[in-house]
């Protein structure tokens, strides 16, 4: 009774527990950490603007009677054979090799019943995913893994990959447990290597440069494929204005929230910009080049919802990509696999150690044993439920405004919660007229 | 930015004019007046049992992406000097260019041969997949880079960072290599006949065995060197593999 009050533990904010066990873990391991996925930290985002509605200056349509269309044409500038997707959300380019085969079919499955495309990624065109994808997307990456011309030919849209949002200015990393037989000899690699993959592509440097290599990639396939330029969001005012000028039918621009296979966490949390801040400065590109809607933007990173759609298209976006939320639909990170994500020292919701190729769910595996549990055709049927409810949501929220196409939501009719996502987004701050950076204040 | 509304299409747009037939047969192709558009069509329509199996094309003038995407096994013949790409992702053709090209000839080559008479740009057989690339002169940096199957041979020099991240295939060169060769090789050979100015990361000059004079013996015949050079003199480089797996005290290496 007579001890004196004394001062509790108090931890750094700046060497917090966190914190130092990044260090130990590095003065133990010797490595990075790497991880999949996009950034984890707390970004300004799409939760921090709202839509105002309608009210008596604007006049809403009226929910299930009142058409809000939905449909997205992309490639339509040069392409002699332009996409047409029923709903503005696609699936992001996802590797085999990064992701099982049975997973890539149940994402050609889930977004050809919804009505949209897939994209391949740093491995080559899968049956898989070409035999259930109506509409498919084939990255054209600096690795040049499992590239041919007979695939190009069969694609329906071709996206020359300079960068992407978790990684901007990074190359691809796939670690020697996934380099199984059939991933190896898709990429022309020994087995079991830790694979890195160049961040520049091998035969061409710049713009100018680009606007050859587009050059050559239409005249393979006759002017035919739409060709999409995907960018990390790094400086997307001039990466969108030079893809333009490169002759891209389609900008792909990814936020650091974008996940990816794997990297290092420090060149996913500390490169590239939140998504919110990137897509205003892309469509001034557009806009200035008098460009905007002739060359279609997708962006993606950290995509979730309907409000998330319809914001990134009320900032001008053509359309979106989603790529983790798309694996989470298909069922990783479930809670009904606790007690394994348990085992792998690691919980569900937090589990990002794909690198690893021991996903409970399967899906971010190439052990048969794991994939083999997965099912393609149910995750297909819960991917395509989740786009049609995210479609559905845009929806709700674009009759709200008094819109009867999801691509006539704009900026007007957005406001912002903080002071921050007002600069990025370039919308008001809720109940004031104040755009920060606007008008010389 | 004031050029982003120019349809690109109108460069080098197809013109109706046919291709002329040469009494020997030979597809005659002006591609000055006749357009990059048609040649590649007409050239992509070819059914493998085509009977118009030799083209010559007159008036390059250094145009890009001449012959890519072939997929037929014809011989085609470029009286002149090329731009960016050619014979691109060549298949079952062969192409002969009696001049010099610029980047990145045969990229992504999966079968077939292209011989260029002249010198080479940067990125020669980039990522080559297969056949055979033949450059009777000498290659700018980075020939070979990310080669996955292809079989090259120059008669003269390679620039700095040849076969960067070479995959698998062959890389002959009769005359000397720049600096930094085969970094972060993996599974490519690496036969030089001249000086080395330096190896890249992870390459390593190796013991040439048996098996290599062979298959080399074989390479200069293929790649019409066998008259310039013998097997004997060549020394061969290829991957360390210390790098195939992360370990922190190679971390230098980078």
């Amino acid at each position: 009774m007579n001890e004196l009050p004394h001062t509790p533990p108090k931890y750094s904010w700046t060497f917090s527990p966190e914190v130092n066990a990044d260090i130990r873990r590095a003065a133990a391991s010797g490595i990075y950490d790497i991880r999949g996925g996009g950034s984890k930290r707390r970004l300004p985002h799409f939760d921090d603007l709202l839509f105002l509605g309608a009210s008596i200056s604007r006049y809403p349509l009226e929910g299930y009677r009142e058409r809000c269309a939905t449909d997205v044409w992309l490639g339509t500038r040069h392409a002699k054979k332009p996409i047409h997707l029923d709903i503005p959300v696609t699936i992001a380019g996802m590797s085999f090799g990064a992701l099982s085969g049975p997973a890539k079919e149940a994402l050609g499955r889930g977004a050809t019943a919804a009505g949209t495309s897939t994209t391949t990624g740093d491995g080559g065109m899968t049956e898989e995913e070409r035999g259930h994808s109506k509409t498919l997307v084939y990255q054209y990456l600096p690795s040049r893994y499992g590239m041919n011309p007979d695939d190009l030919r069969r694609a329906d849209a071709i996206e020359v990959v300079v960068g992407q949002g978790a990684k901007p200015g990074g190359g691809g990393m796939l670690l020697g447990q996934k380099i199984s037989d059939r991933v190896a000899a898709m990429r022309n690699l020994p087995k079991g290597i830790d694979q890195r993959s160049a961040c520049r592509h091998p035969d061409w440097t710049g713009p100018d440069d680009l606007e050859i290599k587009i050059l050559e990639l239409r005249e393979i396939t006759d002017w035919e494929k739409p060709i999409y330029v995907k960018i990390g969001g790094a400086r997307p005012y001039y990466d969108t204005a030079l893809a333009v000028k490169a002759g891209a039918d389609v900008v792909v621009l990814d936020g650091m929230q974008g996940g990816t296979a794997a990297t290092q966490d420090v060149f996913i949390e500390h490169v590239g910009m939140p998504i919110l801040a990137c897509i205003p400065q892309a469509v001034k590109a557009l806009q200035d080049l008098g460009m905007h809607r002739e060359v279609q933007l997708i962006v993606s990173g950290g995509i979730r919802n309907g409000a998330d759609v319809a914001k990134a298209m009320a900032l001008g976006a053509d359309a979106v990509a989603i790529g983790t939320a798309a694996l989470i639909a298909l069922g990783d990170n479930d809670p009904a696999l606790e007690d394994e994500y348990r085992k792998l020292g690691t919980t569900a919701g937090a589990y990002d150690d794909w690198h690893e190729g021991r996903d409970p769910a399967g899906i971010t595996t190439q052990d048969p044993e794991l994939f083999n549990r997965f099912d393609p055709i149910l995750g297909g049927r819960r991917l395509t439920n989740y786009l049609k409810v995210m479609t559905l949501e845009a929806q709700t929220i674009a009759r709200a405004c008094g819109k009867n196409h999801l691509h006539n939501l704009e900026p007007e009719d957005l406001c912002a919660l903080s002071i921050e996502a007002a600069a990025m987004a370039g919308v008001p701050l809720a109940g004031t007229t104040w755009i920060p950076g606007k008008n010389g204040y | 930015m004031q050029n982003a509304n120019i349809d690109i299409r109108s460069r080098g747009a197809a013109l109706a004019v046919p291709p002329q037939d040469s009494s020997d047969g030979r597809q005659a192709f002006d591609l000055e007046a006749q357009g990059l558009r048609t040649l590649n069509s007409r050239l992509h329509a070819l059914p493998h049992d085509t009977n118009e199996t030799s083209w010559e094309i007159v008036n390059p003038k250094g145009s890009h992406a001449i012959a890519v995407g072939v997929s037929a096994p014809v011989d085609i013949t470029v009286r002149g000097s090329t731009g960016y790409y050619c014979a691109g992702m060549n298949k079952l053709a062969t192409v002969r260019v009696l001049g010099s090209v610029g980047p990145g000839v045969a990229e992504n080559m999966m079968s077939g041969t292209v011989i260029v008479d002249g010198d080479a740009s940067q990125y020669a057989g980039a990522t080559g997949r297969g056949g055979l690339l033949v450059i009777k002169g000498n290659a700018s940096s980075r020939c070979g880079i990310s080669m996955k199957g292809i079989d090259i041979v120059v008669h003269g020099n390679i620039g700095h960072m040849s076969a960067f991240m070479a995959q698998s295939g062959n890389l002959v060169v009769l005359g000397d290599a720049g600096e930094a060769l085969g970094d972060s090789l993996y599974e490519a050979r690496l036969f030089v006949r001249g000086t080395v100015k330096s190896l890249g990361a992870d390459c390593i000059e190796k013991e040439m065995r048996a098996e290599h004079l062979e298959a080399l013996e074989d390479l200069l015949r293929r790649g019409e060197a066998d008259a310039k050079a013998r097997p004997e003199q060549f020394r061969r480089y290829g991957s360390a593999r210390k790098l195939y797996n992360f370990n922190i005290d190679n971390a230098s290496a980078y």
